[in-house]
Protein backbone atom coordinates (compact mmCIF):
# COMPACT_ATOMS: atom_id res chain seq x y z
CA UNK A 1 0.00 0.00 0.00
CA UNK A 2 1.12 3.55 -1.11
CA UNK A 3 0.96 5.83 1.46
CA UNK A 4 -0.02 9.54 0.40
CA UNK A 5 2.95 12.06 0.92
CA UNK A 6 0.03 14.17 2.15
CA UNK A 7 -0.73 12.03 5.27
CA UNK A 8 3.37 11.92 5.51
CA UNK A 9 3.88 15.20 5.62
CA UNK A 10 1.02 15.31 8.14
CA UNK A 11 2.60 12.66 10.71
CA UNK A 12 5.85 14.20 10.62
CA UNK A 13 4.27 18.12 10.99
CA UNK A 14 2.45 16.01 14.38
CA UNK A 15 5.81 14.21 15.57
CA UNK A 16 7.32 17.71 15.46
CA UNK A 17 4.93 19.35 17.13
CA UNK A 18 4.53 16.97 19.62
CA UNK A 19 8.31 17.06 20.10
CA UNK A 20 8.68 20.38 20.30
CA UNK A 21 5.84 20.66 23.31
CA UNK A 22 7.57 18.10 24.90
CA UNK A 23 11.43 19.74 24.75
CA UNK A 24 9.32 23.41 25.81
CA UNK A 25 7.59 21.34 28.84
CA UNK A 26 11.16 19.93 30.05
CA UNK A 27 12.61 23.24 29.89
CA UNK A 28 10.01 24.98 31.59
CA UNK A 29 10.22 22.37 34.46
CA UNK A 30 13.97 22.28 34.38
CA UNK A 31 14.43 25.80 34.75
CA UNK A 32 13.20 27.33 38.15
CA UNK A 33 13.41 30.82 36.75
CA UNK A 34 10.13 33.07 36.09
CA UNK A 35 9.71 33.65 32.49
CA UNK A 36 9.13 36.71 30.56
CA UNK A 37 6.25 37.40 27.95
CA UNK A 38 7.81 40.72 26.78
CA UNK A 39 7.50 41.67 22.96
CA UNK A 40 11.24 40.86 22.29
CA UNK A 41 10.74 37.40 23.54
CA UNK A 42 8.14 37.03 21.21
CA UNK A 43 10.36 38.42 18.01
CA UNK A 44 13.82 36.82 19.02
CA UNK A 45 13.44 33.79 21.20
CA UNK A 46 16.51 33.11 22.35
CA UNK A 47 18.35 35.05 20.04
CA UNK A 48 17.63 38.15 22.31
CA UNK A 49 20.31 36.51 24.54
CA UNK A 50 23.07 37.82 22.03
CA UNK A 51 21.50 40.94 21.97
CA UNK A 52 21.56 41.07 25.91
CA UNK A 53 25.26 41.16 26.01
CA UNK A 54 25.66 43.52 23.17
CA UNK A 55 23.86 46.16 24.97
CA UNK A 56 25.21 44.98 28.44
CA UNK A 57 28.47 45.48 26.51
CA UNK A 58 27.16 48.65 25.06
CA UNK A 59 27.18 49.93 28.66
CA UNK A 60 30.81 49.41 29.66
CA UNK A 61 31.26 51.22 26.58
CA UNK A 62 29.58 54.48 27.35
CA UNK A 63 31.46 53.83 30.68
CA UNK A 64 34.44 54.24 29.19
CA UNK A 65 33.13 56.89 26.89
CA UNK A 66 34.48 54.98 24.04
CA UNK A 67 37.31 53.59 24.83
CA UNK A 68 36.63 49.99 24.22
CA UNK A 69 38.74 47.16 22.70
CA UNK A 70 37.29 45.84 19.53
CA UNK A 71 37.21 42.38 18.59
CA UNK A 72 40.10 42.72 16.99
CA UNK A 73 41.81 44.28 19.94
CA UNK A 74 43.95 42.34 22.18
CA UNK A 75 42.78 42.31 25.83
CA UNK A 76 43.07 39.96 28.85
CA UNK A 77 39.26 38.66 29.23
CA UNK A 78 37.07 39.24 32.16
CA UNK A 79 34.15 40.52 33.63
CA UNK A 80 33.02 44.23 32.22
CA UNK A 81 34.53 46.91 34.49
CA UNK A 82 31.02 48.03 35.34
CA UNK A 83 30.59 44.85 37.21
CA UNK A 84 34.24 44.94 38.79
CA UNK A 85 33.01 48.78 39.64
CA UNK A 86 29.86 47.39 41.12
CA UNK A 87 31.68 44.80 43.71
CA UNK A 88 33.64 48.04 44.95
CA UNK A 89 36.81 47.40 42.28
CA UNK A 90 38.79 50.28 41.60
CA UNK A 91 41.71 50.05 39.21
CA UNK A 92 45.27 49.83 40.13
CA UNK A 93 48.11 50.89 38.16
CA UNK A 94 48.37 47.16 36.46
CA UNK A 95 44.90 47.56 35.65
CA UNK A 96 45.24 50.54 33.66
CA UNK A 97 48.44 48.71 32.04
CA UNK A 98 46.82 45.52 30.81
CA UNK A 99 43.72 48.05 30.04
CA UNK A 100 46.00 49.94 27.52
CA UNK A 101 44.99 47.27 24.50
CA UNK A 102 46.40 49.82 22.13
CA UNK A 103 49.52 49.52 23.01
CA UNK A 104 52.28 51.10 20.57
CA UNK A 105 51.35 52.54 17.55
CA UNK A 106 52.51 49.88 14.41
CA UNK A 107 52.32 51.71 11.54
CA UNK A 108 52.80 55.34 10.68
CA UNK A 109 48.57 54.63 9.22
CA UNK A 110 47.78 53.38 12.79
CA UNK A 111 50.00 56.62 14.56
CA UNK A 112 47.95 59.64 12.45
CA UNK A 113 44.32 57.22 12.96
CA UNK A 114 44.87 57.90 16.79
CA UNK A 115 44.41 61.41 16.15
CA UNK A 116 40.78 61.08 15.60
CA UNK A 117 40.39 58.31 17.84
CA UNK A 118 39.74 58.09 21.70
CA UNK A 119 42.75 56.74 23.41
CA UNK A 120 42.55 57.82 26.84
CA UNK A 121 41.07 55.59 29.40
CA UNK A 122 38.20 56.95 31.64
CA UNK A 123 35.41 56.30 33.49
CA UNK A 124 32.00 58.21 33.59
CA UNK A 125 31.52 60.67 36.32
CA UNK A 126 29.88 63.54 37.99
CA UNK A 127 26.47 62.17 37.42
CA UNK A 128 27.33 61.24 33.98
CA UNK A 129 26.82 57.73 34.94
CA UNK A 130 23.27 58.23 33.81
CA UNK A 131 24.22 57.32 30.17
CA UNK A 132 25.05 53.49 30.43
CA UNK A 133 21.12 53.53 31.66
CA UNK A 134 19.97 53.32 28.31
CA UNK A 135 21.77 50.11 27.46
CA UNK A 136 21.05 48.38 30.88
CA UNK A 137 17.63 48.72 30.20
CA UNK A 138 17.33 47.17 26.87
CA UNK A 139 19.72 44.63 28.35
CA UNK A 140 17.54 43.55 31.02
CA UNK A 141 13.94 43.46 28.20
CA UNK A 142 16.15 41.51 26.32
CA UNK A 143 17.54 38.85 28.82
CA UNK A 144 15.25 39.03 31.58
CA UNK A 145 17.85 36.37 33.10
CA UNK A 146 21.02 38.32 33.16
CA UNK A 147 21.59 39.05 36.46
CA UNK A 148 24.44 41.27 36.16
CA UNK A 149 22.55 43.91 34.33
CA UNK A 150 20.35 44.71 37.91
CA UNK A 151 23.25 44.86 39.83
CA UNK A 152 25.16 46.94 38.28
CA UNK A 153 22.36 49.04 37.11
CA UNK A 154 20.97 49.48 40.80
CA UNK A 155 24.74 50.40 42.08
CA UNK A 156 24.85 52.99 39.55
CA UNK A 157 21.68 54.34 40.47
CA UNK A 158 22.01 54.44 43.85
CA UNK A 159 25.48 55.86 44.50
CA UNK A 160 26.43 57.63 41.59
CA UNK A 161 22.44 59.04 40.46
CA UNK A 162 20.77 59.34 43.36
CA UNK A 163 17.80 57.20 43.01
CA UNK A 164 17.48 54.60 45.37
CA UNK A 165 13.83 54.31 44.56
CA UNK A 166 14.22 53.26 40.86
CA UNK A 167 17.11 50.94 41.59
CA UNK A 168 14.67 48.89 44.47
CA UNK A 169 12.12 49.06 41.81
CA UNK A 170 15.18 47.91 39.15
CA UNK A 171 16.05 44.74 41.67
CA UNK A 172 12.34 44.27 42.45
CA UNK A 173 11.99 43.84 38.54
CA UNK A 174 15.11 41.27 38.68
CA UNK A 175 14.27 39.12 41.67
CA UNK A 176 10.54 38.74 39.77
CA UNK A 177 12.03 37.10 37.05
CA UNK A 178 15.29 35.36 39.13
CA UNK A 179 13.75 34.43 42.41
CA UNK A 180 16.16 32.47 43.55
CA UNK A 181 19.32 35.01 42.61
CA UNK A 182 21.44 35.38 45.79
CA UNK A 183 22.71 38.76 43.76
CA UNK A 184 19.72 40.40 43.69
CA UNK A 185 19.17 40.06 46.83
CA UNK A 186 22.37 40.96 48.03
CA UNK A 187 22.28 44.15 46.31
CA UNK A 188 18.83 44.48 47.62
CA UNK A 189 20.59 44.45 51.09
CA UNK A 190 23.08 47.21 50.20
CA UNK A 191 20.68 49.44 49.44
CA UNK A 192 18.83 49.36 52.85
CA UNK A 193 21.97 49.25 54.70
CA UNK A 194 23.93 52.06 52.73
CA UNK A 195 20.98 54.02 51.32
CA UNK A 196 17.80 53.90 53.54
CA UNK A 197 20.14 52.77 56.64
CA UNK A 198 17.61 50.18 57.24
CA UNK A 199 19.38 47.64 59.43
CA UNK A 200 16.80 45.18 60.00
CA UNK A 201 15.64 45.00 56.08
CA UNK A 202 19.40 45.12 55.14
CA UNK A 203 19.91 41.92 57.81
CA UNK A 204 16.91 39.82 56.63
CA UNK A 205 17.92 40.43 52.99
CA UNK A 206 20.88 39.82 53.44
CA UNK A 207 20.05 36.58 55.24
CA UNK A 208 17.82 35.52 52.85
CA UNK A 209 20.38 36.11 50.09
CA UNK A 210 22.86 33.63 51.84
CA UNK A 211 20.31 31.21 52.13
CA UNK A 212 19.61 31.48 48.54
CA UNK A 213 23.92 30.93 48.46
CA UNK A 214 23.80 27.62 49.92
CA UNK A 215 20.36 26.19 48.41
CA UNK A 216 23.05 26.09 45.30
CA UNK A 217 24.40 22.80 44.64
CA UNK A 218 28.10 22.49 45.57
CA UNK A 219 29.73 22.86 42.18
CA UNK A 220 28.29 25.93 41.83
CA UNK A 221 28.54 27.54 45.78
CA UNK A 222 32.63 26.59 45.05
CA UNK A 223 32.53 28.51 41.77
CA UNK A 224 30.76 31.86 43.50
CA UNK A 225 33.03 31.84 46.74
CA UNK A 226 33.24 35.51 46.16
CA UNK A 227 29.27 36.04 46.51
CA UNK A 228 29.45 34.25 49.92
CA UNK A 229 32.12 36.39 50.99
CA UNK A 230 30.99 39.66 50.20
CA UNK A 231 27.70 38.95 52.40
CA UNK A 232 28.61 37.07 54.73
CA UNK A 233 31.39 40.68 55.42
CA UNK A 234 28.57 42.56 54.94
CA UNK A 235 26.47 40.81 57.47
CA UNK A 236 29.64 40.82 60.06
CA UNK A 237 29.81 44.68 59.51
CA UNK A 238 26.10 45.52 59.78
CA UNK A 239 25.98 43.63 63.33
CA UNK A 240 29.79 45.03 64.42
CA UNK A 241 27.83 48.60 63.68
CA UNK A 242 25.09 47.83 65.64
CA UNK A 243 27.02 46.94 68.27
CA UNK A 244 26.02 43.08 67.97
CA UNK A 245 29.98 41.65 68.85
CA UNK A 246 29.18 38.19 68.57
CA UNK A 247 27.27 37.96 65.57
CA UNK A 248 29.87 40.55 63.95
CA UNK A 249 32.28 37.75 65.28
CA UNK A 250 30.60 34.91 63.82
CA UNK A 251 29.74 36.43 60.28
CA UNK A 252 33.49 37.16 59.84
CA UNK A 253 34.54 33.63 60.63
CA UNK A 254 32.41 32.64 58.34
CA UNK A 255 33.78 35.28 55.78
CA UNK A 256 37.57 34.08 56.41
CA UNK A 257 36.32 30.52 55.17
CA UNK A 258 36.66 31.80 51.75
CA UNK A 259 38.42 34.75 51.65
CA UNK A 260 41.41 35.38 49.65
CA UNK A 261 43.05 37.43 52.91
CA UNK A 262 41.94 35.84 56.12
CA UNK A 263 44.52 37.44 58.04
CA UNK A 264 42.50 41.14 57.17
CA UNK A 265 39.50 39.81 58.64
CA UNK A 266 41.20 37.88 61.39
CA UNK A 267 42.47 41.70 62.64
CA UNK A 268 38.92 42.84 62.36
CA UNK A 269 37.91 39.99 65.19
CA UNK A 270 40.76 40.85 66.93
CA UNK A 271 39.65 44.79 67.54
CA UNK A 272 36.14 43.81 67.92
CA UNK A 273 37.37 41.26 70.58
CA UNK A 274 39.21 44.10 72.37
CA UNK A 275 36.27 46.39 72.29
CA UNK A 276 34.35 43.57 74.11
CA UNK A 277 36.92 43.49 76.39
CA UNK A 278 36.71 46.84 77.08
CA UNK A 279 33.38 47.21 77.17
CA UNK A 280 31.17 44.44 77.38
CA UNK A 281 28.50 44.35 74.53
CA UNK A 282 24.62 42.95 75.05
CA UNK A 283 24.44 39.20 75.16
CA UNK A 284 24.08 37.90 71.58
CA UNK A 285 23.14 34.52 70.63
CA UNK A 286 24.28 33.05 67.67
CA UNK A 287 22.33 33.39 64.25
CA UNK B 1 34.59 75.82 -15.28
CA UNK B 2 31.28 76.98 -16.22
CA UNK B 3 30.72 73.60 -17.83
CA UNK B 4 31.84 71.90 -14.69
CA UNK B 5 29.37 73.77 -12.38
CA UNK B 6 26.21 73.42 -15.18
CA UNK B 7 26.46 69.66 -15.39
CA UNK B 8 27.05 69.84 -11.35
CA UNK B 9 23.75 71.61 -10.92
CA UNK B 10 21.84 69.38 -12.96
CA UNK B 11 22.92 66.97 -10.52
CA UNK B 12 22.16 69.11 -7.41
CA UNK B 13 18.36 69.60 -9.01
CA UNK B 14 17.90 65.69 -10.19
CA UNK B 15 18.83 65.10 -5.61
CA UNK B 16 15.83 67.51 -4.64
CA UNK B 17 13.74 66.31 -7.45
CA UNK B 18 13.57 62.59 -6.37
CA UNK B 19 12.71 60.85 -3.15
CA UNK B 20 15.66 59.17 -1.71
CA UNK B 21 17.18 61.81 0.45
CA UNK B 22 13.00 62.72 1.74
CA UNK B 23 12.81 59.35 2.70
CA UNK B 24 16.78 58.50 4.26
CA UNK B 25 15.30 62.02 6.23
CA UNK B 26 12.05 61.26 7.39
CA UNK B 27 13.04 57.68 8.35
CA UNK B 28 16.07 59.41 10.23
CA UNK B 29 13.87 61.84 11.82
CA UNK B 30 11.41 59.48 13.19
CA UNK B 31 13.85 57.19 14.78
CA UNK B 32 15.81 59.54 16.18
CA UNK B 33 12.69 61.17 17.59
CA UNK B 34 11.19 57.68 18.80
CA UNK B 35 14.06 56.73 20.65
CA UNK B 36 14.38 60.63 22.57
CA UNK B 37 10.93 60.02 23.56
CA UNK B 38 11.82 56.67 25.35
CA UNK B 39 11.99 57.37 29.60
CA UNK B 40 14.73 55.49 31.45
CA UNK B 41 14.51 55.57 35.22
CA UNK B 42 12.74 59.18 34.79
CA UNK B 43 16.11 60.39 34.03
CA UNK B 44 15.57 63.39 30.85
CA UNK B 45 19.17 64.19 31.05
CA UNK B 46 20.12 60.88 29.26
CA UNK B 47 21.15 61.43 25.63
CA UNK B 48 24.46 59.77 24.21
CA UNK B 49 22.37 57.03 23.21
CA UNK B 50 19.93 59.39 21.02
CA UNK B 51 23.13 60.88 19.90
CA UNK B 52 24.56 57.89 19.02
CA UNK B 53 21.45 56.01 16.84
CA UNK B 54 21.20 59.87 15.15
CA UNK B 55 25.02 59.62 14.31
CA UNK B 56 25.13 56.34 13.01
CA UNK B 57 21.70 56.62 11.06
CA UNK B 58 23.15 60.12 9.37
CA UNK B 59 26.34 58.18 8.27
CA UNK B 60 24.30 54.91 6.60
CA UNK B 61 22.10 57.92 5.07
CA UNK B 62 24.55 59.71 3.94
CA UNK B 63 26.40 56.73 2.72
CA UNK B 64 23.07 55.79 0.68
CA UNK B 65 22.68 59.09 -0.76
CA UNK B 66 26.53 59.36 -1.94
CA UNK B 67 26.24 55.49 -3.61
CA UNK B 68 23.03 55.61 -5.04
CA UNK B 69 23.29 59.29 -6.71
CA UNK B 70 26.74 58.72 -8.08
CA UNK B 71 26.01 55.06 -9.34
CA UNK B 72 23.40 56.22 -11.68
CA UNK B 73 24.94 59.13 -12.94
CA UNK B 74 26.84 57.41 -16.14
CA UNK B 75 24.53 54.32 -16.99
CA UNK B 76 21.83 56.69 -16.82
CA UNK B 77 22.87 59.43 -19.54
CA UNK B 78 23.77 55.98 -21.75
CA UNK B 79 20.80 54.34 -21.10
CA UNK B 80 18.28 57.68 -22.13
CA UNK B 81 21.65 58.61 -24.79
CA UNK B 82 21.26 62.48 -23.62
CA UNK B 83 25.20 61.59 -22.58
CA UNK B 84 25.41 62.09 -26.88
CA UNK B 85 24.10 65.57 -27.03
CA UNK B 86 26.14 66.82 -23.47
CA UNK B 87 29.30 65.30 -25.36
CA UNK B 88 28.74 67.54 -28.35
CA UNK B 89 28.37 70.69 -26.88
CA UNK B 90 31.00 70.56 -26.71
CA UNK B 91 31.85 69.05 -23.12
CA UNK B 92 35.16 67.00 -22.63
CA UNK B 93 34.62 63.38 -21.55
CA UNK B 94 37.01 64.83 -18.28
CA UNK B 95 34.44 67.54 -18.11
CA UNK B 96 31.51 65.63 -17.65
CA UNK B 97 33.31 63.46 -14.97
CA UNK B 98 34.64 66.00 -12.78
CA UNK B 99 30.80 67.17 -13.14
CA UNK B 100 29.37 64.51 -12.06
CA UNK B 101 31.57 64.38 -9.22
CA UNK B 102 31.00 67.86 -7.81
CA UNK B 103 27.26 67.42 -8.53
CA UNK B 104 26.91 64.78 -6.51
CA UNK B 105 29.42 65.80 -3.75
CA UNK B 106 27.57 68.88 -3.53
CA UNK B 107 24.61 67.46 -3.26
CA UNK B 108 26.02 65.04 -0.82
CA UNK B 109 27.14 68.00 1.46
CA UNK B 110 23.60 69.43 1.31
CA UNK B 111 21.91 66.50 2.71
CA UNK B 112 24.84 66.09 5.00
CA UNK B 113 23.87 69.81 6.26
CA UNK B 114 20.37 69.12 6.59
CA UNK B 115 21.06 66.01 8.87
CA UNK B 116 23.57 68.01 10.96
CA UNK B 117 21.60 70.45 11.68
CA UNK B 118 18.80 68.11 13.08
CA UNK B 119 21.15 66.64 14.88
CA UNK B 120 22.34 69.75 16.63
CA UNK B 121 18.60 70.76 17.22
CA UNK B 122 17.68 67.37 19.15
CA UNK B 123 20.93 67.16 20.81
CA UNK B 124 21.35 70.56 21.79
CA UNK B 125 17.44 70.62 22.75
CA UNK B 126 17.88 68.11 25.12
CA UNK B 127 21.52 68.68 26.81
CA UNK B 128 21.41 72.42 26.52
CA UNK B 129 24.97 72.31 24.89
CA UNK B 130 25.84 73.29 21.28
CA UNK B 131 29.46 72.36 20.62
CA UNK B 132 29.51 73.75 17.16
CA UNK B 133 33.49 73.48 16.16
CA UNK B 134 32.94 69.56 16.27
CA UNK B 135 29.90 69.58 14.47
CA UNK B 136 31.70 71.58 12.06
CA UNK B 137 35.02 68.91 11.71
CA UNK B 138 32.67 66.50 12.10
CA UNK B 139 30.57 67.36 8.43
CA UNK B 140 33.72 68.56 6.93
CA UNK B 141 35.56 64.83 8.20
CA UNK B 142 32.11 63.19 6.61
CA UNK B 143 32.10 65.12 3.50
CA UNK B 144 35.75 64.62 2.96
CA UNK B 145 34.93 60.57 3.27
CA UNK B 146 32.35 60.67 1.64
CA UNK B 147 34.21 62.68 -1.63
CA UNK B 148 36.51 59.61 -1.58
CA UNK B 149 33.13 57.59 -1.81
CA UNK B 150 31.84 59.02 -5.10
CA UNK B 151 35.11 59.53 -6.71
CA UNK B 152 35.06 55.48 -5.98
CA UNK B 153 31.90 55.09 -7.09
CA UNK B 154 32.11 56.78 -10.27
CA UNK B 155 34.72 54.75 -11.12
CA UNK B 156 32.84 51.43 -10.59
CA UNK B 157 30.20 52.59 -12.62
CA UNK B 158 32.27 52.53 -15.54
CA UNK B 159 33.03 48.89 -14.73
CA UNK B 160 30.18 47.57 -13.90
CA UNK B 161 27.50 47.03 -15.65
CA UNK B 162 24.10 48.28 -13.73
CA UNK B 163 24.02 50.90 -11.37
CA UNK B 164 22.30 48.12 -8.26
CA UNK B 165 25.94 46.41 -8.57
CA UNK B 166 27.82 49.61 -8.38
CA UNK B 167 26.01 50.24 -5.48
CA UNK B 168 26.10 47.11 -4.20
CA UNK B 169 30.20 46.65 -4.64
CA UNK B 170 30.96 50.40 -3.14
CA UNK B 171 29.07 50.02 -0.23
CA UNK B 172 30.32 46.40 0.93
CA UNK B 173 33.71 47.91 0.32
CA UNK B 174 33.24 51.16 2.24
CA UNK B 175 31.62 49.50 5.36
CA UNK B 176 34.35 46.23 4.98
CA UNK B 177 37.01 49.43 4.94
CA UNK B 178 34.95 51.87 8.14
CA UNK B 179 35.14 48.60 10.06
CA UNK B 180 37.63 46.30 9.28
CA UNK B 181 40.47 49.05 7.29
CA UNK B 182 42.11 50.06 10.71
CA UNK B 183 42.47 46.61 12.12
CA UNK B 184 43.96 44.87 8.72
CA UNK B 185 47.67 45.54 10.08
CA UNK B 186 46.67 43.66 13.96
CA UNK B 187 45.10 41.12 11.62
CA UNK B 188 48.31 40.32 9.48
CA UNK B 189 50.79 40.37 12.26
CA UNK B 190 48.86 36.95 13.20
CA UNK B 191 48.65 35.39 9.70
CA UNK B 192 51.31 33.45 8.35
CA UNK B 193 53.08 34.26 4.84
CA UNK B 194 52.29 34.90 1.91
CA UNK B 195 49.18 35.93 3.76
CA UNK B 196 50.33 38.23 5.98
CA UNK B 197 52.31 40.36 3.27
CA UNK B 198 48.97 40.18 1.01
CA UNK B 199 46.83 41.51 4.42
CA UNK B 200 49.62 44.30 4.48
CA UNK B 201 49.50 45.13 1.07
CA UNK B 202 45.83 45.87 1.27
CA UNK B 203 46.24 47.88 4.26
CA UNK B 204 48.83 50.41 3.12
CA UNK B 205 46.60 50.66 -0.31
CA UNK B 206 42.68 51.17 0.94
CA UNK B 207 42.05 54.64 1.72
CA UNK B 208 41.63 54.44 5.42
CA UNK B 209 38.24 56.33 5.72
CA UNK B 210 37.95 55.28 9.39
CA UNK B 211 39.84 58.54 10.04
CA UNK B 212 37.10 60.50 9.14
CA UNK B 213 34.45 59.05 11.31
CA UNK B 214 34.91 61.36 14.62
CA UNK B 215 31.33 60.20 15.74
CA UNK B 216 32.29 58.96 19.18
CA UNK B 217 34.19 62.39 19.39
CA UNK B 218 30.97 63.83 18.91
CA UNK B 219 28.60 61.07 20.94
CA UNK B 220 31.06 61.21 24.19
CA UNK B 221 32.08 64.79 24.05
CA UNK B 222 35.81 64.42 23.79
CA UNK B 223 35.70 67.82 22.19
CA UNK B 224 37.97 68.82 18.86
CA UNK B 225 40.69 66.96 16.87
CA UNK B 226 43.58 69.13 16.02
CA UNK B 227 42.64 70.98 13.46
CA UNK B 228 46.02 70.29 11.23
CA UNK B 229 45.18 66.64 11.55
CA UNK B 230 42.10 67.69 9.90
CA UNK B 231 43.98 69.58 7.16
CA UNK B 232 46.14 66.42 6.66
CA UNK B 233 43.31 64.25 6.33
CA UNK B 234 41.42 66.55 4.03
CA UNK B 235 45.02 66.27 2.15
CA UNK B 236 44.83 62.54 2.35
CA UNK B 237 41.05 61.75 1.12
CA UNK B 238 41.96 64.91 -1.56
CA UNK B 239 44.77 62.55 -3.05
CA UNK B 240 42.53 59.52 -3.25
CA UNK B 241 39.46 61.20 -4.73
CA UNK B 242 41.73 62.75 -7.66
CA UNK B 243 43.64 59.16 -7.97
CA UNK B 244 39.91 57.44 -8.59
CA UNK B 245 38.48 60.30 -10.47
CA UNK B 246 41.62 59.85 -12.86
CA UNK B 247 41.49 56.45 -13.10
CA UNK B 248 37.46 57.00 -13.82
CA UNK B 249 38.80 59.63 -16.61
CA UNK B 250 41.14 56.86 -17.99
CA UNK B 251 38.52 54.23 -18.28
CA UNK B 252 35.92 56.55 -19.69
CA UNK B 253 37.80 58.56 -22.30
CA UNK B 254 38.13 55.33 -24.27
CA UNK B 255 35.19 53.56 -23.65
CA UNK B 256 32.08 52.80 -25.72
CA UNK B 257 28.95 54.65 -25.29
CA UNK B 258 26.76 52.72 -27.09
CA UNK B 259 24.55 50.77 -24.66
Amino acid sequence: MKASPYLVLALVLTVCFTLATGMELRTGMKSNRAKSNNVFSVLLGDGRQLFANQFFTMADVYYHSGYYPSVFDLREEGPAEIVAESHGHTDSPEDELKEDFLGKPKDWIDRFGRHFRITEHTHLEHSNEREILPWLRLAAEMNPQKIDTYTVGSFFMRTHLNKPREAEAFLREGLRNNPNSYEILFELGRLYDENDHDIGRARDVWQLALRRWLQQDPKTQKENKLGFEEITDHLAQLERDAGNWQQAIYWFQAAQKVAPDPNALQQRIDEIKKKMAAQPSPTNSQP
Amino acid sequence: MNTIWALAGIVIKELYRRKDFYVLFVLTALITVAAGMVNFFDDPKIVRYVKDICMLLIWISALIIALVTTARQIPAERESRTIFPLLAKPVTRAQFILGKFFGCWLATGMALLVFYVFFAIITGSREQYWPWLTYLQAIWLQWAMLAVVIALSLLASIITAAPSSTTTICFIAVAGILLVGGHLNTVALHQPQPLQTIFYTIYFLIPHLEWFDIRDRVIYDWGLVDWLDCVLATLYATAYTGLFLLLTWLGFRRKSLNT
